[in-house]
């Protein structure tokens, strides 16, 4: 389902849904004063980690930081959105307005998974927002375009770091991203979500 | 085709009318003008060789030459949405501006809602509710795959439904796309009247009436209500919004439409309706060769 990125080989374990409920009762010790996060409600990150009060959320410039440190989307891109925490570590950005916090089924679309050792941004966010990036991603030639987005891990050449990157291909002579991809050891493999997966 | 003979009386050329109604449908989709313009829609679907004709009323709708709109790349990266030529019609009557607050009250499964976002350029807040928390999954499946981010989704009973989870308090516009028969969907489901009956009917022109209520409420004066439904029967269109004419402070007003189709009823088995119900539309499946459906435009007057 939408906040269901289900992925495959070592990254599933970072991922998996059931993670969710377990960190929620987690309480990192050096954050022992502050409060536990909540998962059934979405709480608007604080701008920065000094206006933080519940452990372990990221703040705002930390998320605009990420985007920009690892695939140079500028942060003035999000100048008209808000980030938001529901359940522990998974991100939403949305356009629109809401008082924090509000308990609702859904703000704007889930975009970033913190709360594990590397972040992981959403298929459906790179194709929202993927076109600004000008690092970390990966052109795809038709035919490891049409592998990546049925699912396919393939062995491919790329010679930045690993870990997760924007896979994008040219689509109608411009440059389309395709998906989020985690790059390791020679490999990429395709995290595009199951039901997203198309034999095109 | 036996619930429709009560038509034969309002329906010109009802022989065409029955003959359009056995055709099967083809596919129309949307392009969702968030992710790309109609233009770059069309170059990708020329890319894969898929063929499609624009609509000449409206440029985001193509009718795709092919059977499955959702195995395109154009569908893959969010161009497009599979979407029925007429439910295109209620967000567009509706006409929702960047910036503004607009309520989806029955919203699932999104198609109307990433509408309604990609028309206020997703700059504002649309509220996306339904009281079926399966068909929200499937919204909010769709609501990212389009990558709408100005939709909030809840999950609440629309007749009664509350502003809490939000710091305003009325909405400047709403849509109530309600449950309905769905007799206008007969050419895309072919069982579409299977269970069709009259009580049925009058059940659900109940809950209809409660929901159009709560969104005439839960709008600002001089804001503006859309009711609309895939059906034929008048129980669940005229007389609904009749009845909520009568209760609620608001009234039916003109728009334009650019498809064929004919004017609301204002009497329909013995019973007549306020004058103004003539300014909904009516759209049968021959007139433009699409499903069938029923709009109507209200404005908040207090
Ligand atoms: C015609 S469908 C809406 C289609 C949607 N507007 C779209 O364009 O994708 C009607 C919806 O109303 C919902 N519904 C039925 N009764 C409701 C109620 N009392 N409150 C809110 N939603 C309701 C159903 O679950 C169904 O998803």
């Amino acid at each position: 389902m939408a906040d269901d990125e289900r992925v495959t080989g070592a990254d599933a374990a970072d991922t998996a849904d059931t993670e969710d409920a377990e960190n929620a009762a987690d309480t990192d010790a050096i954050d022992g004063e502050l409060a536990t996060n909540e998962g059934e409600r979405f709480d608007r990150l604080p701008a920065t980690s000094a206006e933080r009060t519940v452990a372990g959320r990221v703040s705002r410039k930390e998320v605009l930081e990420y985007y920009d440190e690892r695939f140079g989307i500028p942060p003035e891109t999000f100048a008209d959105y808000t980030f938001w925490e529901k359940g522990a570590g998974k991100i939403w950005v949305y356009a629109g307005e809401a008082p924090s916090p509000t308990a609702v089924e859904s703000l704007g679309m889930l975009c970033l998974r913190t709360r594990q050792e590397h972040w992981k941004p959403t298929t459906d966010f790179v194709q929202r927002f993927g076109q600004h990036a000008t690092e970390c991603v990966i052109d795809l030639d038709p035919d490891a375009a049409a592998r990546f987005v049925a699912g396919e891990d393939q062995e491919l050449d790329w010679d930045g770091d690993w870990g997760y990157l924007i896979a994008a291909h040219e689509m109608a002579g411009e440059r389309e991203p395709l998906g989020i991809g985690l790059y390791v050891y020679d490999e990429l493999r395709s995290l595009i979500p199951k039901g997203r997966r198309r034999d095109l | 085709m036996e619930p429709f003979e009560r038509y034969r009386p309002i329906i010109d050329d009802f022989e065409a009318f029955l003959a359009a109604c056995e055709r099967s449908l083809g596919s129309a989709v949307r392009v969702n003008t968030i992710k790309a313009t109609p233009e770059r829609a069309m170059a990708t679907l020329d890319v894969e060789s898929v063929g499609y004709e624009q609509a000449d009323w409206d440029p985001r709708v193509l009718r795709l030459e092919t059977d499955s709109p959702g195995s395109t790349w154009a569908s893959f990266h969010g161009f497009t949405h599979g979407q029925e030529e007429v439910s295109v019609i209620p967000p567009l009557v509706l006409d929702p501006e960047p910036g503004e607050r607009v309520w989806d009250a029955c919203a699932a499964p999104g198609s109307k809602a990433t509408q309604l976002a990609a028309l206020i350029d997703d700059r504002g807040t649309v509220v996306a509710n339904d009281n079926n928390l399966g068909r929200l999954s499937a919204l909010r499946f769709n609501a990212e795959r389009l990558g709408a981010t100005s939709l909030a989704v809840t999950n609440d009973d629309a007749r009664n439904y509350s502003l809490q989870p939000f710091d305003f308090d009325e909405f400047d516009r709403a849509l109530v796309d309600v449950p309905c028969s769905c007799e206008g969907t007969i050419r895309k489901n072919p069982d579409a009247l299977d269970e069709w009956s009259m009580g049925h009917v009058r059940s659900i022109a109940g809950i209809q009436t409660g929901i159009l209520r709560r969104a005439v409420q839960a709008t600002r004066t001089g804001g503006t209500v859309v009711y609309s439904t895939c059906t034929f029967a008048p129980e669940e269109n005229e007389a609904v919004v009749d009845r909520v004419l009568a209760r609620e402070d608001c009234e039916v007003v003109p728009f334009d439409l650019a498809l064929e189709h004919d004017p609301g009823l204002t009497e329909w088995d013995e019973e007549t309706y306020d004058p103004s119900l003539a300014e909904a539309a009516r759209i049968y499946p021959h007139q433009n060769d699409t499903g069938g459906f029923f709009v109507a435009k209200l404005e908040v007057t207090g």
